[in-house]
């Protein structure tokens, strides 16, 4: 089977969400990647060195720019004329994608799959991750769009893909993008990081939040994340959402500070190796998933525990 | 400018789901059902448009069992103007609803479709990205502002790295993100009222479209189960277990 992997990547570098996708695509057959933007090259060069890539599809176009999926893809389509599979990570661009390439190739996608079975069955979550659905497509050519924390990453370097430009599809005039306030991370990005420490509704206020979770972040070298409670309260923007309809990550250790474990927010940190729980009421859900737990004011935790590291 | 809100009836967002012991799918039997919450907020998006004058009529439609007349009713009394039931006791996948959303949107000349980026039982996130592909319309997903002017709508979206927003021409599709907006509850003279708005009964022939599912579920299980770890008694303690595990020295 040939499959087509959409690279994902931001202000010129490629990003590692498309490993996980490379390894998902890689127990399906042959890996081939499709890198669409303007001004690319650079980030095509990369892609080409993913270990197991075959040929690297190079779409450079100012109608690629910011992925607009109403460009984007008529030119995956055409693609897929001679690709058995299209897989994507399950990151916003791939969600936003994804379905469209489904629908005008006659399709049903697998969304946000966890496992490849076979070259016709995979597993993956429904239900906020409460059922495990096993899934078999009938379809001719497959879309998928995968679970990052599901797969381990390909590595980035050793393999030796060949690039091929191929011919732009053109802007079909149904959209254009018009800005993005994309926060500027001083620490690790979410989804990638080792740790990460997050922060629940406990902690009162946006400075509030700052001032008790950071520093301990920063001990750690961890990233910053937060429960959907805290979101909506406007404590930190929307990127810090860890949950079914924020983030779905898997680090080593995750740190829950004054998060008490909602379903929703289980569903995008269960998977974590290690789950540490500091929360002052004892019955809260989340010391049910968690390894370590520590019943406490945060306000006098937080600081002592930074303090001693 | 006519505005056309699928809807869902799913399982309510409170109820733990629980997988069924012979593995054949998630138990709804005597289990609360209520509208998709992102279809909820789909409704109040359209309610507001109206209310600016920008939509001058609200059709909600599902597709669904007899049952899910009761969700656009609840559409109807939060203020939609009328509703269209697609009956059917099968499963339609995502794509096969997409298809018929798209006959419907041609029939009703809707200038904006609005639904929910994702309903919380099969969590897909399909249906929105597919109905726009079948009408070759543009696409705002994961939207948390909507803003229409003349012939285009600015779509604000939750994106991975933050806020980012598009500009599409009309006719579009917008799939809600959860800070869109937060809809409103239904009064009781609005519920009384909703009673006697037109809701009009469809079958999926009555479309034509081939409901052939392309999925086959297996089997359904829960997921690995995490056991609760231990407790330690202070931040002395703590800090002991993180040199452990080699993430502070």
């Amino acid at each position: 089977m040939k499959t087509l992997v959409w690279v994902e990547h931001e202000g010129g570098a490629l990003k590692d969400a498309t490993l996980s996708a490379v390894t998902a695509a890689s127990k399906l057959g042959e890996v081939h990647l499709i890198v669409a933007g303007a001004g690319v090259g650079g980030v095509a060069a990369e892609a080409a060195k993913i270990a197991g890539v075959g040929k690297v599809h190079v779409a450079d176009d100012a109608a690629f720019d910011h992925a607009l999926a109403e460009n984007v893809a008529p030119l995956i389509v055409d693609l897929m004329g001679h690709h058995d599979a299209f897989v994507a990570p399950a990151t916003s661009n791939g969600k936003n994608i994804a379905p469209r390439v489904a629908a005008l190739l006659d399709v049903m996608q697998l969304s946000d799959i966890l496992s490849v079975e076979s070259a016709d069955t995979f597993t993956r979550p429904t239900y906020a991750g409460n059922a495990i659905a096993t899934v078999k497509t009938s379809d001719a050519k497959l879309v998928i769009t995968v679970r990052g924390t599901a797969f381990e990453k390909a590595a980035k370097d050793g393999g030796s893909g060949t690039i091929e430009a191929v011919s732009s599809t053109g802007d079909k005039g149904l959209s254009s993008f018009v800005g993005a306030e994309i926060a500027k991370l001083e620490r690790p990005e979410l989804t990638s990081a080792k740790i990460i420490v997050s922060g629940g509704r406990a902690l009162k206020d946006g400075p509030t939040f700052e001032s008790t979770i950071f520093p301990l972040a920063d001990k750690l070298g961890a990233a910053v994340g937060a429960s959907r409670a805290a979101v909506d309260a406007g404590y930190v923007p929307n990127d810090y959402q860890v949950g079914q309809t924020g983030k779905i990550v898997a680090p080593e250790v995750y740190v829950a500070v004054g998060i008490s474990g909602a379903i929703q927010h289980l569903a995008g940190m269960k998977d974590s190796k290690t789950i540490i729980a500091i929360n002052k009421d004892e019955d809260a859900p989340i010391f049910q998933v968690a390894d370590i737990g520590l019943v406490g004011d945060l306000f006098t935790v937080l600081p002592e525990l930074a303090g001693k590291l | 400018m006519k505005l056309l809100v699928p809807v869902k009836r799913v399982i309510d967002y409170n109820v733990k789901p629980r997988v069924k012991a012979d593995g054949s799918g998630v138990d709804l039997s005597n289990v609360k059902m209520s509208m998709n919450p992102f279809d909820e907020i789909a409704v109040e998006e359209a309610l507001r448009l109206k209310e600016k004058g920008v939509a001058s009529e609200i059709v909600a439609v599902s597709v669904g069992p007899a049952k899910a007349q009761e969700t656009l009713r609840t559409a109807l009394a939060m203020g939609a103007d009328r509703a269209i039931l697609i009956e059917s006791d099968a499963e339609i996948e995502p794509l096969a609803v997409a298809k018929l959303l798209a006959k419907v949107a041609g029939e009703e000349a809707s200038g904006m479709v609005i639904l929910g980026k994702q309903a919380i039982d099969d969590d897909s996130n399909q249906t929105g990205q597919m109905l726009a592909a079948l009408l070759g319309w543009a696409q705002g997903t994961f939207a948390s502002k909507v803003e229409v002017s003349g012939d285009a709508v600015a779509v604000t979206r939750e994106v991975d790295g933050g806020l980012e927003t598009v500009s599409l021409k009309l006719p579009a599709i917008v799939t809600t993100d959860l800070r869109l907006n937060e809809p409103r509850y239904a009064s009781l003279p609005n519920i009384m009222k909703a009673k006697s708005k037109p809701l009009a009964q469809k079958k999926p022939e009555d479309y034509g479209v081939d409901l052939t599912p392309r999925l086959t579920t297996l089997k359904v299980e829960e997921p690995p189960k995490r056991s609760a770890g231990i407790k330690v008694a202070d931040v002395d303690e703590l800090v002991a277990k993180l040199k452990a595990l080699g993430v502070a020295a």
